[in-house]
Protein backbone atom coordinates (compact mmCIF):
# COMPACT_ATOMS: atom_id res chain seq x y z
CA UNK A 1 0.00 0.00 0.00
CA UNK A 2 1.07 3.37 0.00
CA UNK A 3 0.81 6.55 2.35
CA UNK A 4 -2.31 7.84 1.13
CA UNK A 5 -3.82 4.34 1.39
CA UNK A 6 -2.80 4.99 5.50
CA UNK A 7 -4.23 8.46 5.43
CA UNK A 8 -7.84 6.82 3.82
CA UNK A 9 -7.55 3.75 6.21
CA UNK A 10 -7.03 5.54 9.87
CA UNK A 11 -9.39 8.73 8.55
CA UNK A 12 -5.53 10.61 9.47
CA UNK A 13 -4.18 14.03 8.91
CA UNK A 14 -1.30 14.81 7.23
CA UNK A 15 1.00 17.10 8.94
CA UNK A 16 3.76 17.02 7.08
CA UNK A 17 5.38 15.31 4.14
CA UNK A 18 2.33 15.58 1.71
CA UNK A 19 4.32 15.66 -1.29
CA UNK A 20 5.46 12.24 -0.56
CA UNK A 21 2.09 10.34 -0.23
CA UNK A 22 2.49 8.05 -3.16
CA UNK A 23 5.34 6.49 -1.15
CA UNK A 24 5.18 2.32 -1.29
CA UNK A 25 5.10 1.16 2.22
CA UNK A 26 5.15 -2.80 3.12
CA UNK A 27 5.88 -2.97 6.81
CA UNK A 28 4.97 -0.93 9.92
CA UNK A 29 5.66 -1.40 13.57
CA UNK A 30 3.56 0.02 16.67
CA UNK A 31 5.72 1.14 19.63
CA UNK A 32 6.21 4.06 22.57
CA UNK A 33 8.89 2.60 23.16
CA UNK A 34 12.09 3.69 21.13
CA UNK A 35 14.75 1.25 22.31
CA UNK A 36 12.48 -1.35 20.93
CA UNK A 37 12.17 0.21 17.85
CA UNK A 38 15.52 0.40 17.25
CA UNK A 39 16.42 -3.31 18.77
CA UNK A 40 13.68 -5.53 16.72
CA UNK A 41 13.07 -3.07 13.74
CA UNK A 42 13.94 -4.23 10.63
CA UNK A 43 12.79 -2.55 7.18
CA UNK A 44 9.81 -1.86 8.07
CA UNK A 45 8.74 1.89 6.99
CA UNK A 46 6.04 3.12 9.17
CA UNK A 47 6.45 3.78 12.73
CA UNK A 48 2.99 3.91 14.64
CA UNK A 49 3.73 5.56 17.68
CA UNK A 50 1.44 7.67 20.86
CA UNK A 51 5.16 9.50 22.04
CA UNK A 52 6.00 12.82 20.81
CA UNK A 53 9.28 13.81 21.43
CA UNK A 54 12.28 14.67 18.51
CA UNK A 55 13.58 10.95 19.43
CA UNK A 56 10.68 9.71 17.53
CA UNK A 57 11.73 11.76 14.09
CA UNK A 58 15.13 10.22 15.20
CA UNK A 59 14.62 7.02 15.24
CA UNK A 60 12.22 6.56 12.39
CA UNK A 61 15.02 8.55 10.53
CA UNK A 62 17.45 6.47 11.50
CA UNK A 63 15.82 3.49 10.18
CA UNK A 64 15.34 4.87 7.21
CA UNK A 65 11.56 4.89 7.51
CA UNK A 66 8.96 7.05 5.53
CA UNK A 67 5.67 7.61 8.07
CA UNK A 68 5.16 8.54 11.50
CA UNK A 69 1.43 7.76 12.34
CA UNK A 70 0.78 9.71 15.64
CA UNK A 71 -2.41 7.65 17.10
CA UNK A 72 -4.66 8.92 19.86
CA UNK A 73 -4.59 12.51 18.67
CA UNK A 74 -1.30 13.39 19.45
CA UNK A 75 0.06 16.50 17.86
CA UNK A 76 4.13 16.45 17.11
CA UNK A 77 5.48 20.41 17.89
CA UNK A 78 6.97 23.00 15.49
CA UNK A 79 10.62 21.51 15.96
CA UNK A 80 9.63 17.81 15.17
CA UNK A 81 7.70 18.64 11.80
CA UNK A 82 10.67 20.93 10.78
CA UNK A 83 13.23 18.03 11.67
CA UNK A 84 10.69 15.80 9.71
CA UNK A 85 10.42 17.85 7.15
CA UNK A 86 14.54 17.97 7.02
CA UNK A 87 14.64 13.86 6.81
CA UNK A 88 11.86 13.79 4.11
CA UNK A 89 9.35 11.81 6.01
CA UNK A 90 5.52 11.78 5.84
CA UNK A 91 4.21 12.86 9.31
CA UNK A 92 0.31 11.94 10.30
CA UNK A 93 -2.18 11.74 13.24
CA UNK A 94 -5.36 9.85 13.86
CA UNK A 95 -7.71 9.50 16.25
CA UNK A 96 -7.24 6.01 16.19
CA UNK A 97 -6.09 4.18 19.51
CA UNK A 98 -2.95 2.19 18.73
CA UNK A 99 -4.17 -1.21 18.67
CA UNK A 100 -7.14 0.06 16.64
CA UNK A 101 -4.59 1.86 13.70
CA UNK A 102 -2.07 -1.70 14.28
CA UNK A 103 -5.13 -3.69 13.39
CA UNK A 104 -6.46 -1.66 10.38
CA UNK A 105 -3.48 -1.58 8.93
CA UNK A 106 -2.37 -5.28 9.21
CA UNK A 107 -6.20 -6.28 8.15
CA UNK A 108 -5.64 -4.62 5.26
CA UNK A 109 -2.08 -6.21 3.91
CA UNK A 110 0.32 -4.05 5.50
CA UNK A 111 2.98 -6.96 8.01
CA UNK A 112 4.92 -6.84 10.95
CA UNK A 113 7.83 -7.47 8.82
CA UNK A 114 10.50 -10.43 9.86
CA UNK A 115 11.67 -11.46 12.62
CA UNK B 1 44.19 2.01 3.90
CA UNK B 2 44.47 5.55 3.40
CA UNK B 3 41.72 7.56 5.52
CA UNK B 4 39.19 9.13 3.85
CA UNK B 5 37.67 10.89 6.41
CA UNK B 6 37.60 12.35 10.21
CA UNK B 7 35.18 14.02 11.94
CA UNK B 8 34.64 14.50 15.45
CA UNK B 9 31.29 15.55 17.03
CA UNK B 10 30.77 17.39 20.76
CA UNK B 11 27.86 15.64 22.36
CA UNK B 12 25.68 18.19 25.07
CA UNK B 13 25.03 16.45 27.87
CA UNK B 14 22.15 18.76 29.30
CA UNK B 15 19.52 18.21 26.10
CA UNK B 16 17.50 15.45 25.41
CA UNK B 17 15.76 16.75 22.42
CA UNK B 18 19.28 17.23 20.74
CA UNK B 19 20.40 13.85 21.40
CA UNK B 20 21.00 12.28 17.95
CA UNK B 21 21.92 15.50 16.46
CA UNK B 22 25.02 14.10 15.77
CA UNK B 23 24.47 10.51 14.37
CA UNK B 24 22.02 12.41 12.09
CA UNK B 25 24.95 14.71 10.56
CA UNK B 26 27.37 11.33 10.23
CA UNK B 27 24.33 9.61 8.75
CA UNK B 28 24.24 12.15 6.16
CA UNK B 29 27.66 12.49 5.40
CA UNK B 30 28.06 8.48 5.03
CA UNK B 31 25.01 9.01 2.14
CA UNK B 32 27.56 11.62 0.18
CA UNK B 33 30.53 9.27 0.79
CA UNK B 34 28.15 6.42 -1.00
CA UNK B 35 28.30 4.09 1.83
CA UNK B 36 26.06 1.46 1.06
CA UNK B 37 22.79 1.58 2.49
CA UNK B 38 23.07 -0.98 5.31
CA UNK B 39 26.18 -0.13 6.59
CA UNK B 40 24.92 3.23 7.06
CA UNK B 41 21.79 2.18 8.79
CA UNK B 42 24.14 0.06 11.34
CA UNK B 43 26.08 2.71 12.13
CA UNK B 44 24.16 5.32 12.27
CA UNK B 45 21.78 3.24 14.64
CA UNK B 46 24.34 2.12 17.00
CA UNK B 47 25.94 5.40 17.18
CA UNK B 48 22.61 6.99 17.82
CA UNK B 49 22.10 4.50 21.00
CA UNK B 50 25.65 5.09 21.90
CA UNK B 51 24.54 9.06 21.48
CA UNK B 52 21.70 8.89 23.96
CA UNK B 53 23.39 6.57 26.52
CA UNK B 54 26.01 9.56 26.35
CA UNK B 55 23.37 12.58 27.51
CA UNK B 56 21.81 9.82 29.77
CA UNK B 57 24.05 8.26 32.00
CA UNK B 58 27.32 10.60 31.84
CA UNK B 59 26.27 14.87 30.35
CA UNK B 60 27.45 14.43 27.00
CA UNK B 61 30.83 13.76 25.46
CA UNK B 62 32.89 13.51 22.47
CA UNK B 63 31.90 10.99 19.48
CA UNK B 64 35.36 10.92 16.99
CA UNK B 65 34.57 9.00 13.88
CA UNK B 66 36.58 7.47 11.00
CA UNK B 67 35.82 6.71 7.88
CA UNK B 68 38.00 4.46 5.81
CA UNK B 69 37.96 2.05 2.19
CA UNK B 70 36.89 -0.99 4.56
CA UNK B 71 35.43 -0.14 7.49
CA UNK B 72 33.54 2.77 9.63
CA UNK B 73 35.07 3.46 13.11
CA UNK B 74 33.45 5.08 15.87
CA UNK B 75 34.87 6.34 19.11
CA UNK B 76 32.20 7.78 21.96
CA UNK B 77 34.34 8.99 25.10
CA UNK B 78 32.38 10.47 28.18
CA UNK B 79 33.71 11.34 31.73
CA UNK B 80 30.70 10.33 33.53
CA UNK B 81 30.07 7.87 35.87
CA UNK B 82 31.67 4.87 34.46
CA UNK B 83 30.37 1.25 34.34
CA UNK B 84 30.71 -0.75 37.09
CA UNK B 85 30.08 -4.30 35.85
CA UNK B 86 29.85 -4.33 31.85
CA UNK B 87 28.84 -7.75 31.39
CA UNK B 88 25.53 -7.32 33.45
CA UNK B 89 25.25 -3.40 31.04
CA UNK B 90 25.26 -5.86 28.15
CA UNK B 91 22.31 -8.15 29.12
CA UNK B 92 19.48 -7.32 27.27
CA UNK B 93 16.97 -5.43 29.70
CA UNK B 94 19.29 -4.59 32.41
CA UNK B 95 19.10 -0.63 32.52
CA UNK B 96 20.08 1.78 35.38
CA UNK B 97 18.63 4.97 33.45
CA UNK B 98 16.13 7.17 35.32
CA UNK B 99 12.03 6.88 34.97
CA UNK B 100 11.94 10.28 33.24
CA UNK B 101 13.99 8.69 30.67
CA UNK B 102 11.72 5.94 30.05
CA UNK B 103 8.84 8.16 29.54
CA UNK B 104 10.89 9.73 26.52
CA UNK B 105 11.15 6.34 24.84
CA UNK B 106 14.18 5.12 25.93
CA UNK B 107 15.96 3.04 29.20
CA UNK B 108 14.38 -0.38 28.49
CA UNK B 109 18.04 -1.82 28.69
CA UNK B 110 18.34 -2.64 24.83
CA UNK B 111 20.94 0.16 23.96
CA UNK B 112 25.27 -1.59 24.76
CA UNK B 113 23.43 -5.00 22.96
CA UNK B 114 21.88 -3.21 20.30
CA UNK B 115 25.09 -1.54 19.55
CA UNK B 116 26.99 -4.43 19.42
CA UNK B 117 24.36 -5.84 17.34
CA UNK B 118 24.18 -3.48 14.55
CA UNK B 119 28.07 -3.39 14.50
CA UNK B 120 31.03 -6.18 13.48
CA UNK B 121 33.66 -5.01 16.55
CA UNK B 122 32.58 -3.52 19.80
CA UNK B 123 35.06 -3.05 23.11
CA UNK B 124 33.76 -0.83 26.06
CA UNK B 125 36.25 0.77 28.46
CA UNK B 126 35.43 2.06 31.18
CA UNK B 127 36.24 3.03 34.61
CA UNK B 128 34.26 3.85 37.64
CA UNK B 129 34.54 7.84 38.41
CA UNK B 130 36.28 8.16 35.42
CA UNK B 131 34.73 7.71 32.16
CA UNK B 132 33.75 5.40 29.50
CA UNK B 133 34.77 4.87 26.02
CA UNK B 134 33.11 3.07 23.19
CA UNK B 135 34.74 1.80 20.34
CA UNK B 136 32.68 0.21 17.39
CA UNK B 137 33.42 -0.83 13.89
CA UNK B 138 30.82 -1.27 11.27
CA UNK B 139 33.17 -3.52 8.33
CA UNK B 140 32.34 -1.67 4.66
Amino acid sequence: MTVADIIKLLNATVICGEEYVQREVHNACGSDMMSDVLAYVKDQSVLLTGLVNPQVIRTADMMDMVCVVFVRGKEPDAAMIELANERHLVLLKTDCRMFSACGILYSSGLSGGTD
Amino acid sequence: MAEIISLSYDVPGDDFTRAGEASSNMKKLLKKLGVSQEAIRRAAIAMYEGEINMVIHANGGVIDVKVDEDKIIMVLKDTGPGIPDIELAMTEGYSTAPDNVRTLGFGAGMGLPNMKKYTDEMTVDSTVGVGTTVTMVVNL
